[in-house]
């Protein structure tokens, strides 16, 4: 008992990180939130949350004082579509887990179950002034296994404890060519398959009592997977289907339309071809917006502007990073948006607020408001851009060190390079 | 008409000392270059591009410069030069001018888009050694991925194979123009490279198959075996020389004239190689039978040996941002590249990648900032080395391309902002003094023949 008190203390003792007052002065501060563009504010952080911010913010007395001047800062990037906490080492199988092969687990497959905190990927993304993710379930198909959902995200913070934030912020699941090739070979089959396993998850919940009694005909899906699956049917849990022809997308949204579903779409190679139904039907889009290669036959129409074109016909786009360890690029993704012709606002809000918002996560992070919890960031320059970096990075109100193992091995090797001109060699 | 006689006549010259050129870069006992290069740039008007700020590839930046082009040339560049008579003024003015960007890592053509088993040519992985193989027998022109790097600003790539075997085959090197044949796309008179890979692709490749190479030593006995037979064959062919060409010649073996062509010097290793103790070996490879690697490519842990690279001249071609998806990757660093630099060796930003190849620019910028952030100096004019003049060595094509110098061919990018920076579009791209991408022009962007009547063909992608 007294050991426990003494780990209690000593975890208390360990709190004030996140509990000490910081305020972050002088800066332009990009709130993405109602009080919009600040040329010279002030965002205080207490206790992990933001407590306020202006341009006339007094800093409150003992505040660890960060001067901004002459830097943007921003919310913390939030980054849609990760694998971020599921995966280590690619090729290492025992360290890849976002994904499962077994075959009677697919809707159930929670990303929010083993995530790895101490993963080495987590530093380098937060380098990229990334501080929130959706830890995203991905494939691993066997031979015959037909399973056609991924599984369950999760949103996770990259800092602080717990490292889960929100668990099933959405369903996954491919449609198009991947899709079709699960459920037996093409695009008929799979929706075929999807109207029939969500009338048995809506058959099985009103009879679940039967079920268990075994007085129900057999099911397709597990029963872990049907009670996953209940919170989709009823248009609670988004359902994230990834997807890039154009009439693959108009399935999707006939799809949701009649099931009730909510939708969110990822990648939309070819959204720009309907974007005006994308954004009558409110559905939000992820995409990597410099994926402009027709890689696949369902990608024909892939274009750098497409980010640009869904805005303009008014769709709310998240955009996401290049995938695994590359994350960091995410911010670069939104500044070739830019480049093709998003307003600079919009791909800003598309990489902080706007994934915040799709995710359900916007009352806790996405913007920097009094109440929110206290990630921001600090940029040297554009944030959007190859040439700046952070400066500073917090989340929860914590700074975060400004390290990685691969900062670690440059500053290893850094004195050997930079002195070439004795003629030694290591 | 007289100025169109006179440029045909140095087209003819220029083709008659590349032909020369051709034969003697061909392996030993080959009978001759059998795949020659029929690009011809067309003929193209004398130009000035005025006011622009100008990276030369030679380490400078130039404010408010003149580049002069003429006869498909670069013919001056420099500032407050006059723009004289006759020739094509474009207005520089708040945008920026390099050499064209070369790209020394490239799959084009050989995984083309759209990705099917169809014409997915880029590994012959069937047997460790496939030194026999040429790339450009893969290369399928119509890959609409050559049009996009044309927007992204590449002139020049070289083709590899895939890392698949310990030796892949040919390596080829192309001007990015749009061609309906690769040897119309083939860059006139530029050697030829050997890919060969080191670490875990083909140990797992063959391993898995149950046969050698399964392990890095296993990769390493590969690799002396071939020079050893390849050794063999340079002496048989040598006495047959020596001996006055009496009797019958050693009969022609294609894997082995192509590493025979590495042993004479002809032919330029290009070594996918991650780990710094595996390049370590590898050098050690190439004393023992007298080659040199022109090149390791990827390379995540050359920063761990720069100064040996350096010494050994050999360059390294590698990223900024990928790493880790390999143990062999997972100490690849942003500042790779900028630290084999600060070494004194020979830096480059490569993509391997057709999204990449897009916007080696922005791969540059970002080594760029995180060494200055890590206070390791990079100036602009450096920089631009990495993506210009240095793969134009790795290529053995320096003489020819990688700079704005005079004499060299005028490949040419006018970039809307800061070649560096994500906002930077390749406004214009001249191949040979010749316009081939104009991002405001249709009659300048080419689509390949598979995109035409398919979806989103109406604007520049």
């Amino acid at each position: 008992m007294i050991r426990l008190l003494a780990a209690a203390l000593a975890l208390a003792a360990a709190v004030p990180v996140a509990a000490q007052t910081v305020a972050i002065t002088g800066g332009r501060v990009l709130t993405m939130g109602p009080a919009g563009e600040i040329e010279r504010g002030t965002v205080v952080i207490t206790g992990g949350r933001i407590v306020a911010v202006g341009a006339d913010v007094a800093v409150p007395a003992g505040a660890k004082i960060i001067d901004a001047t002459g830097k943007i800062v921003t919310p913390g990037l939030v980054a849609a579509g990760t694998a971020l906490g599921l995966i280590e080492v690619r090729a290492v199988e025992t360290t890849d887990d976002r994904a499962t092969d077994a075959s009677e687990l697919s809707a159930a497959f929670d990303a929010g179950y083993g995530l790895n905190p101490d993963s080495l990927l987590i530093p380098v993304a937060r380098l990229g002034g990334i501080t929130r993710a959706i830890a995203t379930p991905a494939y691993k198909d066997k031979g015959g296994r037909e399973l056609l959902f991924a599984g369950q995200a999760a949103a996770v913070a990259l800092g602080g404890r717990p490292m889960l934030m929100k668990r099933g912020v959405a369903m996954i699941l491919e449609m198009g060519d991947a899709g079709a090739e699960r459920a037996g070979g093409a695009r008929a089959a799979e929706l075929v398959a999807l109207r029939a396993l969500f009338a048995e998850v809506r058959d099985y919940k009103a009879r679940r009592a039967a079920y268990d009694r075994g007085e129900t005909r057999d099911y397709m899906l597990s029963r872990a997977d049907m009670e996953a699956l209940i919170p989709v049917v009823e248009g609670r849990m988004p359902l994230l289907i990834t997807v890039n022809r154009a009439s693959d997308i108009r399935d999707a949204l006939a799809l949701a339309r009649d099931e009730k579903l909510k939708l969110i779409l990822e990648s939309a190679s070819e959204g720009w071809r309907v974007a005006g139904e994308i954004a009558a039907a409110g559905v939000p889009v992820l995409l990597t917006p410099i994926e402009n290669t027709p890689a696949s036959f369902e990608m024909l129409g892939a274009t750098l502007s497409n980010a640009a074109r869904l805005a303009a016909a008014g769709v709310v786009i998240a955009i996401e990073g290049n995938g695994n360890h590359r994350e960091r690029e995410m911010r670069y993704n939104a500044g070739n948006a830019v480049a093709h012709g998003l307003d600079w606002p919009a791909a800003l809000a598309a990489i902080t607020i706007d994934p915040a918002r799709i995710f359900g996560l916007a009352d806790r992070i996405g913007s920097l408001e009094p109440g929110k919890e206290g990630d921001v960031v600090v940029w040297d320059g554009d944030p959007l851009d190859t040439l700046s970096r952070p400066t500073a990075v917090f989340i929860r109100g914590a700074a975060q060190p400004m390290s990685s193992r691969a900062t670690e091995l440059r500053d290893r090797y850094l004195p050997a390079v930079q002195q070439p001109a004795n003629g030694e060699t290591p | 008409m007289t100025s169109m006689t006179k440029h045909l006549c140095g087209a003819c010259i220029a083709l008659l000392s590349l032909a020369s050129a051709g034969a003697a870069l061909a392996a030993h006992g080959a009978s001759d270059d059998p795949f020659p290069s029929t690009y011809h740039p067309a003929v193209s008007v004398p130009l000035a591009i005025v006011g622009a700020t100008v990276l030369t590839g030679t380490g400078t930046e130039l404010a408010d410069a003149t580049l002069l082009i003429a006869d498909g040339k670069i013919e001056a560049v420099g500032t407050a030069l006059p723009v004289p008579e006759g020739y094509r003024e474009v207005d520089g003015r708040g945008k920026w001018l390099t050499p064209g960007i070369i790209d020394a890592h490239s799959h084009l053509g050989v995984y083309p888009s759209p990705a099917t088993p169809s014409h997915e040519d880029g590994n012959e992985a069937v047997s460790p050694n496939t030194a026999e193989v040429w790339a450009e027998h893969s290369v399928w022109p119509q890959d609409p991925k050559f049009r996009l790097a044309r927007a992204g600003g590449v002139t020049s790539l070289m083709i590899l194979p895939g890392s698949a075997n310990l030796f892949g085959g040919r390596s080829v090197t192309l001007k990015n123009v749009p061609s309906v044949t690769t040897p119309g796309m083939k860059f006139p008179g530029a050697p030829y490279g050997l890919k060969i890979a080191c670490g875990e692709n083909p140990k797992r490749l063959y391993g898995g198959k149950g046969r050698s190479p399964a392990t890095r030593m296993g990769n390493v006995a590969g690799y002396r075996k071939a020079w050893i037979d390849a050794a063999d064959y340079v002496r048989r062919w040598d006495k047959w020389e020596a001996g006055a060409k009496a009797g019958d010649p050693p009969k022609r073996d294609l894997q082995l004239e192509t590493l025979a062509g590495v042993l004479r010097g002809e032919i330029l290793v290009q070594n996918h190689c991650y780990r710094a103790d595996e390049m370590a070996v590898m050098v050690d490879i190439a004393r023992e039978f007298g080659f040199k690697i022109r090149t390791f490519h990827h390379a995540n842990e050359a920063f761990k040996i720069a100064p040996l690279l350096a010494k050994e001249d050999i360059c390294v071609a590698t990223w900024a941002n990928s790493w880790g998806a390999k143990m062999e990757s997972l100490d690849g660093i942003e500042e790779n590249a900028p630290m084999v630099d600060a070494a004194g060796g020979c830096a480059i930003i490569h993509s391997d990648d057709g999204l990449l190849i897009q916007r080696l620019g922005q791969e540059a910028g970002i080594a760029m900032t995180a060494a200055n952030h890590a206070g390791l100096p990079v100036s602009r004019g450096e920089a631009i080395k990495w993506i210009t003049a240095n793969p134009a060595k790795a290529m053995g094509i320096a003489d020819r391309v990688g700079t704005l110098e005079p004499g060299k061919m005028a490949d040419v990018v006018l970039w809307s902002a800061n070649p560096f920076s994500v906002y930077a579009l390749a406004d214009r791209v001249w191949i040979d003094g010749v316009i081939q991408w104009d991002r405001a022009d249709p009659r300048y962007q080419s689509p390949s023949d598979f995109v035409l009547g398919q979806p989103g063909q109406g604007f520049a992608r």
